[in-house]
């Protein structure tokens, strides 16, 4: 029991940093960019290939995964998005989605459409069982690089300047920029951010997710999941979303594998009935 | 905008009246999935059907064979789309490929209708050769290679299996295909689970195996998710709880095999094909597979494709490059060597008559392979053996 809590957990917080840098943009920015899991799969894929092909040890790999996918989004936000920031929803939908087709398209041609296997390192791969608890050395690992992630990510939001500035843009651009805020800077970088965080979980997940060139469609629901469950005005509400819904689906498989997956979506239907806006919103939120 | 369109008729009015004035060709369909997740299937079996064709010559009975590849994306709609095409315009000889179920099962009544043969390189669920009476299976089935490891189980100390297979025709058929003969030789199911096809993490499901006090995990997935579920197998220590994996040769897939590491080895299973069958034939296969193909591995996709090449080549040269039932005709009962061994196209249920093997992972000169130490003659499909 306490096993599978503990693969529920793993498996929740891989969830929350794959999602939480599309919370920031969908929740922060107000744009629905479904492209998300298209930079998570560049991270999948940067770290595959760097150990395959150029003999990166694990660990270095993640870093570079970041920076790739964080790059990535930096030109493709000064190039391609910027210009959509201020479209309707519906033009954001259908431009975002056409760039997964693309993504999916173009790794497919480059790469090829086989599953790509990690090969982790020794010191991560096993278990050990402490008072009964069979913990997964690698799920552990993602546990507490989460937890660090999800503290430092929510100390810039409140407690720096930066966080400040970036609500103050997001609230009212117009009169951010007249106060001196460089509101497309801010942007940039919270974007660059978004997508680094969102390459970085395609690193640490390659191994339990697996990683081929259809992950940016197989896993959109789940980040759209736990971004729409977890609200998108607080960093708690999508990890908490994020955490619910790993132990949910954890739990679900092993006691009732007839319904598999379709826990997750029950759940998620009962909590957008009981609270339409996710689990916690920012009184006064838009 | 209106001459460009002109221009377009025009030219495909010339495209089309060309094969008139070239009678002289027999036309193969090859549909198989290029792009898309089961892009390995056709990217193995294009490379075997070409390589059939240049080591044996491309023309038959004074006629030249052409053969036209075009890619589905594993959309059973597409298949349906692009059969009737190469049935109507291009008047294929034959129509071959079919990397899934569902996509042979959509292409069957054209191949009715039409009077036209259809080879089915790879998809392997039972009935698919029941569909139509013009379908020809090189490939296998399911319940075929599913016999052979739930007999070694019950031989070999395995009182207690838990299944776990992937929830389509394919896995269904392997569950209740293991099941019904491990039950039969004393055996006992202690857990069922079927995973579905989209599935994100096997820890759950493993945990259930682990706590169901199983002595063995019998598993079908589909070939590319093998290896994950081999590695959170080892990374969750069912093995060394005292589980044994063994499963179908789908989850050593010979293509990615040698990626998968050290967790492979020791995984016993049953299939009719291995790379590292030990026959001057196959040895002579694999290697100008390689050669040409950067190195690849030919596996059960790609000899389903060789082996239906064959079929083909040799049943329009019997009915002097002839289709419809002339060509039909001249390829059920074929007897023949296989680089997988003897096998034997079934004149009455037109499926492959073949020896499955059980084999063991082992490292031979650095690399993996699946070597097989034991055999079973000439398995026909269970599913008609009734």
């Amino acid at each position: 029991m306490l096993t599978l809590l503990f693969d529920g957990i793993a498996y929740g917080m891989l969830l929350f940093v794959l999602a939480v840098g599309l919370a920031v943009t969908l929740g922060l920015m107000n744009f629905i960019n479904l492209a998300h899991g298209a930079f998570a799969m560049a991270g999948g894929y940067a770290t595959v290939l760097l150990m395959d092909r150029a003999g990166v040890p694990f660990l270095a790999t993640l870093p570079i995964a970041f920076a790739l996918a964080a790059g990535a989004g930096a030109l493709l936000e000064r190039t391609l998005y910027r210009p959509m920031y201020g479209k309707p929803h519906l033009d954001q939908v259908l431009f975002s989605i056409g760039l997964v087709f693309m993504a999916v398209a173009a790794v497919d041609y480059l790469i090829g459409s086989q599953q790509q296997i990690v090969k982790l390192p020794a010191f991560l791969s096993g278990r050990f069982d402490l008072a009964a608890v069979g913990i997964g050395k690698y799920r552990l690992f993602i546990i507490v690089l989460c937890a660090l992630l999800t503290v430092a990510l929510q100390l810039v939001l409140s407690r720096t300047r930066f966080g400040s500035r970036l609500r103050a843009a997001v609230d009212d651009p117009r009169v951010a920029s007249g106060l001196g805020i460089n509101v497309n800077r801010v942007f940039l970088l919270t974007f660059a951010v978004g997508s680094g965080l969102a390459g970085l979980g395609g690193a640490l997940g390659a191994e339990v997710l697996g990683l081929d060139p259809t992950f940016p469609l197989k896993f959109m629901i789940y980040f759209l999941i736990v971004v729409s469950v977890g609200g998108t005005s607080t960093i708690t509400g999508p990890l908490l979303a994020a955490l619910l819904l790993g132990i949910a689906d954890v739990l679900g498989k092993y006691y009732a594998p007839k319904l598999g997956a379709f826990i997750v979506y029950t759940l998620m239907i009962v909590i957008l009935l009981w609270r339409p806006q996710g689990l916690f919103v920012r009184k006064g939120a838009r | 905008m209106q001459r460009r369109t002109l221009v377009a008729l025009s030219l495909a009015m010339t495209a089309a009246a060309l094969p008139a004035a070239a009678q002289d060709t027999v036309k193969i369909g090859l549909i198989l999935p290029m792009t898309g997740p089961f892009a390995s299937t056709g990217r193995q079996i294009d490379a075997a059907v070409k390589l059939y064709l240049a080591q044996n010559g491309s023309t038959v009975a004074g006629k030249k064979v052409e053969v036209i590849l075009k890619d589905d994306a594993s959309v059973a709609d597409t298949t349906r789309r692009i059969a009737q095409e190469l049935v109507v315009n291009d008047k294929v000889a034959v129509l071959a490929g079919f990397g899934l179920t569902p996509l042979a099962l959509a292409t069957a009544p054209i191949a009715t209708q039409a009077k036209t043969p259809m080879v089915v390189m790879a998809a392997a669920t039972s009935s698919i050769t029941e569909a139509s009476p013009y379908i020809v299976r090189t490939s296998f089935t399911l319940p075929q290679v599913t016999l052979g490891i739930a007999e070694w189980a019950a031989k070999n100390k395995i009182k207690k299996a838990a299944t776990l297979v992937t929830d389509y025709g394919p896995g269904i058929d392997a569950e209740k295909t293991f099941k019904d003969r491990f039950v039969l030789n004393g055996g006992q199911i202690v857990t069922e689970v079927r995973v579905p096809l989209r599935n994100p993490d096997f820890a759950p499901f493993l945990q259930r195996v682990r706590d169901s006090g199983a002595d063995a995990l019998f598993t079908f997935v589909p070939s590319g998710v093998g290896s994950a579920l081999m590695k959170q197998f080892a990374e969750r220590g069912l093995d060394k709880a005292g589980i044994r994996l063994i499963a179908t040769g789908d989850v050593t897939d010979d293509d990615i095999l040698n990626d998968m590491g050290d967790v492979a080895l020791g995984v016993v299973t049953s299939h009719h094909y291995s790379a590292a069958h030990k026959s001057a034939l196959n040895q002579k296969f694999v290697e100008a597979f390689g050669k040409a193909n950067k190195g690849m591995r030919p596996n059960f996709m790609g000899v389903g494709g060789y082996d239906g090449m064959r079929v083909i080549m040799e049943g329009l040269k019997a009915s002097k490059g002839a289709g419809g039932e002339a060509l039909l005709n001249a390829m059920k009962g074929q007897v023949f060597e296989s680089p997988r061994g003897p096998v034997l196209i079934d004149a009455q249920t037109r499926d492959i008559v073949q020896d499955v093997y059980i084999r063991k992972v082992e490292r031979v000169n650095g690399q993996l392979y699946n070597v097989e130490f034991e055999t079973q003659k000439g398995v026909k499909d269970p599913g008609k053996a009734k």
